[in-house]
């Protein structure tokens, strides 16, 4: 508890977490570089980049593009597969205070599954299904734009999964509440929203796009109202915990979303550009509390 | 714990038409600092979100000052080179893995291209044995005094002939008939993969240092990534150019593109 008296742990389906926030996959690897900035253990939980059965090398480069107030990436799940993860990634992150999510990548409903129940013996406290990184040409998006196929998949990875089952949601759909429902419907515990929206860049003097991969995930601070338009609408649309991102990197955002209905927060583009950038969301969702005399956050979320 | 330090900027002035050279106080980077590391440097404005990767041209340890020589390629290069003396900048580092000096080579061969040439500056300071400096640049070249006042032998390459040898520092190397038991080099990815078959050809060993699109320069975001040899051209792994390299072994690397 710390002398402030304020109340910051959440509950994630059935996962405690001492606050809300945790960090974005992709955006914080398994937290071994960003241990040499900042304390883990001030942290509610690490979410690792996506692991998948076998590793993976990824798009080529370039993979990165700035945009005004933002980024793109084309990293296409680059990891060394879920054996190297276990061995390596959880060892490290138990010597810490703070939850483990494992986002798990997939290019068929089996090598989600493969790798969930590879899981479901590890050391780790909640899983988050990627059904929509936009960088990967199976798999993936393709799950997440589909709410029969979200359903599926969720279904059946549900099976396998010993930990409870987050499922992250893709922003490019028409309706996100419709994916919402149908992942709850196929045993989500929780959901996580948004991952990176579809975006492009050209470089007018080579007059080619930027990327190698053409088009990439769109992340960063100009998202942000997207990004909590769908928190706002998944919020009213289902009853699980949900764990709001999408340009949060201030305390002051980290608010909105969970004004709007979000759980728990997950800070990471603004890792890029702030190495600090979970702790000092953090601090600043404490500053609003003491400013407004909250003790705990359940007295000002989804009041929106 | 590593943080983002505020930098006095002791001076800012262009050399070369759009290449500014910026002096940093910052003791703790300048002590820490090795020949082919780089810095972050942060925008001011919140619109451009990403630090841009800058490599480091010179380390004064006894002043606590380094020297980074940087293009204006865009909006970001552009605000740094609006930057007066005596103000601030967000600075991070040094990142990256230096030039591996081996000081047992005799004949060292430098080679740079272009806005590659500042990290060779001050590795040439740590170089035993002769030091031979071979420079291409389009039309103006750069950095020259740097290079001879350390007392390397500057060789000059341009595109358009206005100085130096007219042509590329390949073909400069080859008129030169150049010899050495190492190379060092850093520049366009071109004429390292140019200048890497020429290396292989003549049996010297050759260290090339990476660019490329980078967002955390810290090795999280796994997106400057190039591709390395595990075994042979089949067999191979993206590494992080900000991590991993920025230097690396020419032969290490897989030069398909």
């Amino acid at each position: 508890m710390n002398k402030e008296n304020l109340n910051l742990k959440v509950d994630i389906a059935g996962v405690e977490l001492k606050n809300p926030i945790t960090t974005a996959s992709g955006t914080f690897g398994s937290g071994r570089e960003y241990g040499e900035f900042i304390d883990l253990n001030q942290l509610g939980a690490v979410t690792v980049k996506g692991v998948s059965s076998i590793p993976w090398k990824g798009n080529p480069a370039p993979r990165i593009a700035e945009t005004y107030g933002g980024m793109l990436n084309s990293v296409g799940l680059q990891n060394p597969g879920v054996e190297e993860f276990i061995k390596n990634d959880i060892p490290f992150l138990r010597q810490y205070d703070t939850k483990i999510i494992v986002n798990v990548a997939g290019k068929s409903i089996p090598e989600y599954c493969e790798v969930v129940e590879r899981l479901s013996s590890a050391d780790i406290d909640l899983i988050e299904l990627n059904i929509s990184c936009p960088n990967v040409k199976e798999g993936g998006v393709t799950f997440g734009t589909d709410v029969k196929m979200a359903h599926k998949v969720t279904k059946e990875v549900k099976r396998y999964a010993k930990q409870p089952l987050i499922v992250k949601l893709s922003p490019n759909v028409t309706d996100i509440t419709e994916i919402a429902r149908a992942v709850v419907e196929g045993g989500a515990d929780a959901i996580s929203l948004i991952n990176t929206l579809l975006g492009m860049a050209i470089d007018i003097h080579k007059r080619k796009p930027i990327l190698a991969n053409v088009v990439g995930g769109f992340s960063g601070p100009a998202i942000k109202p997207v990004a909590l338009r769908m928190v706002y609408q998944v919020a009213k649309a289902v009853s699980v915990p949900i764990i709001g991102m999408g340009g949060i990197a201030t305390g002051e955002d980290a608010i909105e979303f969970l004004l709007a209905g979000a759980k728990a927060v997950a800070v990471g583009t603004a890792n890029f550009r702030n190495p600090r950038a979970s702790i000092d969301v953090l601090e600043g969702i404490k500053e609003y509390m003491k400013l407004y005399g909250i003790k705990s956050l359940d007295e000002i979320r989804a009041i929106i | 714990m590593k943080e983002i330090k505020n930098a006095l900027v002791v001076d800012n002035k262009l050399i070369s038409p759009n290449i500014y050279s910026m002096t940093l106080d910052i003791k703790d980077i300048a002590q820490k600092a090795k020949a082919g590391q780089f810095v972050n440097l942060y925008c001011k404005a919140e619109s451009r979100l990403l630090p841009r990767p800058i490599s480091i041209c010179e380390i004064d340890k006894e002043k606590g000052r380094i020297v980074l020589v940087y293009g204006v390629v865009g909006k970001g290069t552009e605000e740094f080179g609006n930057i007066k003396r005596g103000e601030s900048i967000e600075v991070l580092g040094p990142l990256g893995n230096g030039f591996m000096i081996d000081e047992t080579k005799r004949k060292n061969i430098i080679v740079g291209g272009g806005l590659g040439t500042p990290p060779l500056v001050e590795l040439v300071k740590h170089l035993k044995g002769e030091v031979d400096v071979y420079l291409g640049f389009r039309s103006q070249a750069m950095l020259i005094e740097e290079f001879e006042k350390i007392g390397a032998r500057v060789h000059i390459a341009t595109d358009d002939g206005l100085e130096g040898f007219k042509g590329n520092v390949l073909e400069l190397l080859k008129n030169n008939n150049a010899v050495g038991d190492i190379i060092y080099s850093c520049g366009p990815k071109p004429m390292l993969k140019a200048v890497a078959g020429w290396a292989k050809n003549n049996n010297i060993p050759m260290q090339v240092s990476l660019e490329e699109r980078m967002a955390c320069g810290i090795g999280a975001c796994v997106g400057c990534v190039c591709k390395v040899k595990e075994k042979d051209e089949q067999d191979w792994q993206h590494k992080k150019v900000c991590k991993d390299g920025p230097v690396f072994w020419s032969d290490e690397v897989v030069w398909d593109e």
